[in-house]
């Protein structure tokens, strides 16, 4: 049951990020980009790890794709041109994607014998844990994160007034 | 539980929830013209059936046989799309609210709650990041009124919902920062857990609700944050019928108009169900020992009930007594003023919660 809603939910993110490259309209881009956001949250939760899947769907899903949605009405983002793509690119690209994935996950796994992909269920993440690695084990890379988020809040407050006087 | 029985106990409880909310959500329009017009010495709709009553079916009738008109110029997958998700989104919220304590059955137990179940030790529990799923769940009801909007290519309805999107994108952060003092008191994510750390009494008749508990505050802020996520005047912007026609639905008829204003309803009955789960105790209230027995069991439900209408009320009520902000005083309430506010609160709540632990 786990493996077929994890197949299933994989292949409708794979496909969504496959359409959000083939798509000309911005709109339906941002709209496949969502859909690989909350297939890849249904993949989190089956994981075990709710917090983390519920805070995918609001932080990417709920608030930063919703600003790509507003950017692109405001500017009324009409389609993209095609580029001429090399028929060389077009035959040997998708192969050779695949053949790379392959040889790094092959690699990676020869690196490191003792981690195995981790089991469906597996993943214990209630949100006090997440809290308390992000308060001891992690403090530093948060602090700095927050500091860099700070710089960017200051950056567009200066660049929102400086139209105005 | 085998797997049957919780399979068929699930769709039972789905359907009686949802065909509860639909008729709430129907009934709430009848209250609205009711109220109001009793407000402004109308009588409101009267003709169909007694005091109007059948009105609800007679709309719900008027609105599946409309002609459906889909202009020519419109961007249609997307235009399709929209009322559907904001419709889903909106009822999917509802699966989370912890309606009342567990009922016994036919040899079942389970509480009254969709995504609720009994554990092993006989203890009622729901899924642990509950509020955060619902916070979730509206933000992506955003996406219905953004994609109404543009894929209606009309510039009434892009302006309206420029401005909702800008809205509930604004006032959401406010709303998630004033559930932010409960949760710390609370300690835990879980509605249900909320609730039964509200269920106990002071003196034996004042409730332990968290607005009684110092989260007034937060309340006041949740209120107006709600009011401007759901829509409502004083701050329904989106669709200033004196400015824009009808905001994002301007282009919208028969049942995909009726499937946005039944997302609206159904979005305030979500949000009085939050705001009493989170402030006012969920379902507990006090208890009438002088009641028959069969009457007692049902009185959880109708002390939920009770508050989901004084909020339905109360949103009818303002309705009736506040003009419309204007756009820009919009949201310099919302940032200025709530937003300093909430945080504050959170502030202040969480040197309380670290004295006392």
């Amino acid at each position: 049951m786990h493996l077929y809603l994890f197949l299933l939910f994989g292949a409708i993110c794979a496909g969504g990020a496959v359409n959000l490259l083939i798509q000309r309209k911005a709109i339906n881009s941002a709209l496949s980009l969502i859909v690989v956001m909350g297939s890849l949250a249904v993949i989190y939760m089956m994981l075990g790890a709710e917090f983390v899947a519920v805070v995918q769907v609001i932080i990417y899903a709920g608030a930063i794709m919703v600003l790509f949605i507003f950017v692109i009405m405001l500017l009324n983002a009409g389609e993209e041109e095609p580029s001429k793509g090399s028929t060389v690119a077009k035959i040997v690209g998708i192969p050779g994607l695949f053949a790379c994935v392959i040889v790094v996950v092959k690699l990676w796994l020869q690196q490191r014998p003792g981690e195995r992909l981790i089991p469906i269920g597996a993943m214990y993440g209630p949100a006090d844990q997440v809290g308390m690695m992000l308060f001891t084990k992690y403090l530093l890379a948060f602090e700095v994160t927050s500091i860099l988020v700070l710089i960017a809040i200051m950056g567009a407050v200066v660049l929102a007034r400086r139209s105005n006087s | 539980m085998s797997a049957l029985t919780f399979l068929i106990v699930a769709v039972i409880k789905i359907a009686v929830t949802l065909g509860v909310l639909l008729t709430v959500v129907a009934y709430t329009v009848w209250l609205e013209r009711k109220v109001v017009g009793r407000m402004q010495n109308r009588w409101g709709p009267s003709r169909v059936g007694p005091f109007g009553l059948l009105q609800p079916l007679a709309d719900g009738i008027k609105f599946l046989l409309k002609e459906d008109l889909t202009p020519p110029y419109v961007e249609k997958p997307l235009y399709l799309l929209a009322p559907c998700l904001s419709l889903i989104m909106a009822l999917t919220s509802i699966a989370m609210i912890p309606i009342g304590p567990i009922i016994h059955l036919f040899g079942i137990s389970t509480p009254v709650q969709i995504t609720g179940v009994v554990n092993a030790t006989g203890q009622s529990s729901d899924i642990n990041v509950g509020i955060l799923v619902i916070l979730g769940i509206t933000s992506l009801g955003v996406y219905g009124v953004a994609l109404a909007g543009w894929s209606s290519n009309s510039k009434y309805s892009l302006l309206g919902s420029l401005r909702a999107s800008a809205q509930m994108v604004s006032y959401e952060v406010s709303l998630g920062l004033s559930l932010v003092g409960v949760l710390l008191m609370s300690s835990t994510l879980s509605l249900r857990g909320i609730v039964h750390a509200q269920l106990g009494t002071w003196f034996g008749f004042i409730p332990q609700w968290f607005i009684f508990r110092g989260q007034f505050i937060a309340f006041f802020v949740y209120m107006m944050a709600a009011f401007a996520e759901t829509n409502r005047i004083p701050f329904d912007m989106p669709e200033a019928e004196t400015e824009l026609v009808a905001g994002y639905h301007t282009e919208y008829s028969a049942m995909k108009f009726a499937m946005f204003f039944m997302a609206e309803y159904a979005n305030m009955v979500t949000v009085a169900c939050i705001a009493s789960v989170m402030f006012l105790g969920g379902w507990s209230g006090p208890s009438l020992p002088f009641l028959p027995v069969a009457v007692q069991a049902f009185l959880p439900l109708l002390w939920f009930s009770a508050k989901i209408f004084f909020f339905l009320f109360l949103y009818i009520w303002i309705r009736g007594t506040l003009p419309r902000f204007r756009y820009d005083q919009l949201m310099a309430f919302g940032w200025k003023f709530l937003f300093p506010l909430a945080l504050a609160n959170v502030v202040v709540t969480a040197f309380f919660v670290a004295i006392r632990a």
